[in-house]
């Protein structure tokens, strides 16, 4: 662990020697999602609700997916540039470390601009949280934590699923974007909006939406408590992650070069 | 002309390779199209009073964006010209017996249409063998169409000449990155990328046509699907006619008086 937060400082310091580029990109992240945000508070100011949701209600599910996306995007981002590793064979060099090549992999690269949106999504939870929505108690602010918590577990995994895809492919498949950018930008609104069918398939076959329309429907009073942990069991979701990476990594040859 | 139309060929040409990378890009295409629609039907169900558009014009509307989603994405940036501007290999262009700035923008505008040409097929085919009114419809008259014709090849004027617009400035700005990921938050807002600008409030929807990004995808696909009245085409068109030329003859003046300041070390 110590070893990974010096790669973390690493990373940090040399996004911070060029300040003004950092800063650029960091403006960059924000402004897609505060537009994000901004088309829905532009429909929600026409529509006054949907599915039974109001603006407050979605500013809530919208942060707690930030929130979750961020960061596994600023702590996964290694898996992103996972493709050159292998194609270039310096995945020949972590396997030969003495540590876990996965470990390495994520040290590979992080995102600190990140952070920006995390900050973003904090600026909108400091708005959501005292407006009303939600009738707080203890409980539910446990149920918040792990939406957020678990919710970025398991963008990670989707993003491990990305990489081992890659394995077998070598090249980036852009067709996984859709599990990869489509939560952030579809996440704004509780995935039961979108229609039953797309709910099944996010609960059960990328269970998104266990870490955010079903513990939102507790945080709303539509549902019953238990609904409020439903994030750990989404946790399951590691497990098939883990055994295909392991999978890939025997399935690993060499370029040779 | 002869030259600019064959740097237009080549890049036609050299763009049609990716064949693999565009049927990836259709999948995620069909997917997001698939979303964006849904959540409006969620919208419709509950309100269908208070929406601007038919269902099935807004449908046309989104299928349409996603078909041509590369013909006028903003973030498609020319990064060749780009890069070359900065390291000063644009030096090399200067050697060649054509204007600069008309070889560029023939060069961007095939860029877009070789990308475009191989996702649109399959995207429109689809889309139109959706059920009613989800799926891709015509409902304009055949002289309506050719004014969404006409509009998207405006359009497309617009969208190449602001890009190189933003080349041109690069002449006199060390880092281009700030402008560039302004225009791409503020076309996206304004020109109707994320939201259509009817579904906007009045105020803002005001200004945001006023804007060159509103002269973009907004115009040809609001068109299409019927949303601008044949009666109205020619002031909204106008606009864009505007647009085209003052981007165009700004980043040409911007180029010419770039090339001039430009000091080419030797070596």
């Amino acid at each position: 662990m110590r070893l990974y937060f010096k790669f973390f400082s690493i990373h940090f310091r040399s996004a911070m020697t060029y300040r003004a580029s950092f800063l650029l990109s960091c403006l960059g992240h924000l402004l897609i999602t505060t537009n994000v945000f901004l088309s829905v508070v532009f429909l929600l100011d026409r529509f006054d609700s949907v599915g039974g949701y109001t603006l407050p209600q979605l500013a809530l599910c919208f942060s707690a997916v930030l929130a979750a996306t961020s960061l596994a995007e600023c702590f996964g981002r290694g898996f992103d540039v996972f493709h050159q590793l292998l194609s270039d064979a310096r995945f020949d060099r972590i396997m030969v470390r003495p540590r876990s090549p996965l470990f390495q992999v994520l040290c590979q690269d992080m995102k600190p601009t990140m952070l920006a949106r995390l900050l973003q999504a904090a600026v909108m939870l400091a708005w959501a949280v005292p407006s009303g929505a939600v009738r707080w108690t203890p409980f539910k602010a446990l149920t918040l934590a792990l939406m957020i918590l678990c919710g970025a577990g398991i963008f990670f995994g989707v993003f491990l699923i990305n990489a081992c895809v890659t394995f077998f492919t070598l090249e980036h498949v852009e067709a996984l974007n859709i599990f990869m950018d489509g939560p952030r930008e579809y996440g704004k609104y509780p995935f039961g909006v979108y229609g039953r069918p797309v709910l099944l398939i996010l609960t059960f076959l990328v269970p998104l939406a266990l870490v955010q329309h079903w513990p939102l429907q507790y945080l709303f009073d539509r549902g019953p408590a238990w609904y409020g942990l439903l994030p750990v069991a989404a946790l399951l979701f590691l497990i098939p992650c883990a055994l295909l990476w392991r999978l890939g990594v025997r399935h690993y040859r060499s370029t040779g070069s | 002309m002869r030259k600019y139309w064959s740097f237009f060929k080549m890049r036609l040409m050299a763009g049609l390779q990716y064949r693999a990378a565009a049927l990836a890009g259709m999948s995620t295409q069909f997917a997001w199209g698939a979303m964006e629609i849904l959540l409006y039907r969620a919208f419709w169900l509950e309100h269908p009073e208070r929406f601007p558009m038919g269902m099935e014009a807004l449908a046309s509307y989104i299928w349409l964006q996603q078909a041509f989603l590369t013909l006028f994405a903003m973030w498609q940036w020319e990064y060749d010209i780009l890069e070359s501007v900065k390291t000063g290999a644009v030096s090399y262009e200067l050697l060649r017996p054509a204007d600069m700035y008309s070889m560029w923008m023939s060069r961007s505008i095939a860029n877009r249409l070789a990308r475009a040409a191989l996702r649109m097929v399959p995207v429109i085919l689809v889309a139109s063998l959706l059920p009613a009114p989800w799926g891709l419809r015509v409902r304009i008259s055949p002289a309506a169409f050719g004014v969404f014709l006409l509009s998207m090849a405006l359009m497309v004027l617009v969208v190449c000449a602001y890009s190189l617009f933003v080349c041109s400035l690069t002449f006199y700005l060390t880092d281009p990155n700030g402008i560039m990921v302004l225009s791409v938050a503020a076309a996206d807002l304004l020109g109707g990328a994320i939201v259509p600008l009817p579904f906007l409030p009045e105020g803002f929807r005001r200004f945001a046509e006023l804007t060159p990004f509103a002269s973009m995808q907004n115009v040809p696909l609001r068109i299409f699907s019927g949303d601008i009245p044949l009666g109205e085409a020619p002031s909204v068109m106008g606009l864009q006619v505007f647009w085209a030329a003052a981007l165009i003859l700004t980043g040409y003046l911007l180029t010419r008086g770039g090339l001039r300041r430009a000091v080419i070390l030797g070596g």
